[in-house]
């Protein structure tokens, strides 16, 4: 497979622990991202995906453990400041700028590639209007990739919610993240608007070469397009490896269909 | 009869036979309602971005233009005096994202509405502690006198404020829709924690959005203390924002300004062509009775966004 990873790990979460109050929503979870894989990390509901999730970008900082990309410590980063280390990431939820455009949000996304002086801005003039077209034209070629081309001047929160997703997506890949984190992009989605989002995943993975860690519930659509799978249960970590050989693992059956211990 | 007529056909009659004193009402409405719209815009931007109502616009608008006339009166030229409350006007949003916001943040709206009424206190008294507390005439150079256009008078000092006004709404409206940090604006409001994942730092975004509020105060600051002299009831005149808000909606910066129009020529129509049948103070009341109608009828204002909530 041409985008197998190099084997060298690109995010390394060592030893993370999280807690509300008595609740333990990360024990001891130990995790790497490889440089150019897709990783899926799944589990039942609670498990601690969307809390590993936001500890990864920023958004909770752990009780213990620590977190390097590319080597370097940044486990206390603020979530800015992780998304300028070239991390992106969707919600769960959607979390898109509902009353913009499809374009506008997509623009947003890629605010921190932009610079620019506040007064050329006030004035909408010179290397202010320079910068906005040739962001512009890069962004049109995101909107074509995920093909959104007809949405585009449509306001978000007006569309349904398969592509809201899309929009999301959009407005992530428009960073150019090195690392982009998708909390459960194929959640309450169609069978059909499924099978388009894994294309769109593989296609980013491949085009664009960004690895990609995403959060899934449903085990069946993301083994297909995996390249390693790491499974979490009542916030621990309980399995890792191929798809194939998690598929089989006792532990992860067990977590998954509630088999009753012997 | 006699009323109907009183009321819906001669005030008309009265406008057909001099156009030019019509002309000249509906110019000193266009003047007035562009102030009122500019006050309002300082509230449209901190709701916009943070979702507050920030009580303490009208207390903004006072504690720059008596820093300004304070600075002068100190024998500090106009225009180094206009740079310089500029500058405060900025320190003063650093000042209150540091103070006020940041250990707020997460905190209820209603909290942080409560500290803007804090906030509102003690910029009046602080201001008029290191300013003093008489009214003070702010002479910017623009003489209040009128000249003739086509037989319809127009107030110099008007005009200039209009202008002032019309240049600085339509500025923001650009900055707002098309820029970098006016989408970051925006993309606050609508979204903290998306805002916050793709790299917009809500500190930053704040004291701009406060910084650009405190020059918004000052220009109404500006142009009302000219036109009335710096006092206390400055700050009051927030308090004819609120109608302009409810009309044009809290987010809109277009609604701001169309509100600010249809309230400042209304009340001026109302209260020449109508005022004389009720006995006249029609100006002091049109613009709550209009908001009022609005509540009712269309809550949302003019332009802005419909919340509809589920149950």
């Amino acid at each position: 497979m041409s985008r197998m990873p190099d084997g060298k790990p690109l995010l390394e979460v060592e030893g993370i622990s999280v807690r509300f109050g008595a609740v333990h929503a990360l024990s001891q979870v130990s995790l790497d991202v490889r440089r150019g894989e897709v990783l899926a990390i799944i589990g039942p509901n609670g498990a601690g995906k969307t809390t590993l999730l936001n500890v990864i970008s920023g958004f909770y900082h752990p009780h213990e453990g620590r977190i390097l990309f590319e080597g370097r410590d940044r486990t206390r980063l603020r979530a800015p400041d992780v998304a300028a280390l070239g991390f992106a990431r969707t919600f769960q939820n959607v979390a898109l700028f509902r009353g913009m455009t499809v374009l506008d949000n997509v623009m947003t996304g890629r605010l921190l590639r932009m610079r620019g002086s506040f007064l050329w801005e006030a004035l909408y003039w010179g290397p202010a209007r320079r910068q906005e077209l040739e962001h512009r034209a890069f962004v049109e070629r995101i909107i074509d990739f995920l093909e959104i081309q007809a949405i585009r001047k449509t306001v978000a929160g007006r569309l349904p919610y398969g592509l809201q997703k899309r929009v999301e997506l959009a407005r992530a890949l428009a960073a150019e993240p090195t690392l982009l984190l998708l909390d459960e992009p194929m959640a309450g989605m169609n069978v059909e608007e499924k099978e388009d989002m894994c294309r769109f995943i593989l296609n980013v993975n491949d085009e664009f070469g960004t690895t990609i860690a995403l959060i899934e519930h449903d085990m069946s659509v993301v083994m297909d397009i995996s390249d390693r799978v790491a499974v979490l249960d009542y916030g621990r970590k309980i399995a890792e490896g191929p798809p194939d050989v998690v598929r089989n693992d006792p532990a992860v059956i067990h977590a998954y269909l509630g088999v009753a211990h012997e | 009869m006699e009323i109907i007529r009183a009321v819906l056909v001669a005030p008309f009659a009265d406008m057909r036979a001099n156009p030019a004193f019509l002309a000249e009402v509906l110019i000193g409405g266009i003047a007035a309602g562009l102030m009122y719209s500019l006050v309002a815009l300082g509230f449209v931007l901190i709701f916009k971005a943070s979702g507050v109502f920030n009580f303490a616009q009208g207390a903004l608008v006072l504690f720059s233009a008596l820093t300004l006339v304070g600075l002068m009166e100190r024998g500090v030229p106009v225009w180094l005096a206009l740079g310089l409350t500029m500058a405060i006007m900025v320190a003063l949003a650093f000042a209150i994202e540091r103070v006020v916001l940041r250990p707020l943040v997460n905190q209820e709206y209603i909290i942080l509405f409560m500290a803007t009424i804090g906030l509102n206190f003690f910029l009046e008294g602080f201001g008029e502690m290191v300013w003093g507390a008489n009214v003070k005439k702010l002479d910017v150079g623009i003489p209040d006198t009128s000249f003739a256009v086509r037989g319809v008078l127009v107030n110099r000092l008007e005009l200039t404020a209009a202008v002032t006004a019309g240049v600085l709404v339509t500025v923001l409206a650009v900055f707002f829709q098309r820029t970098r940090i006016g989408r970051a604006l925006r993309a606050v409001a609508d979204d903290h924690e998306a805002a916050l994942s793709i790299g917009i730092p809500l500190k930053t975004i704040w004291v701009v959005v406060w910084s650009v509020s405190g020059l918004v105060a000052l220009a109404a600051g500006v142009m009302w203390g000219a036109k009335s002299g710096v006092q206390f009831s400055l700050s009051l005149i927030a308090l004819k924002a609120l109608p302009v808000l409810i009309l044009g909606g809290f987010t809109s910066v277009p609604g701001a300004i169309a509100g600010g129009l249809i309230i400042g020529v209304g009340e001026k129509l109302g209260e020449v062509y109508w005022g004389p049948l009720v006995g006249g103070a029609i100006e002091n009341w049109f613009a709550y009775v209009l908001a009022l109608a609005f509540l009712i009828f269309r809550p949302q204002g003019l332009f802005g966004e419909k919340i509809i909530e589920r149950v």
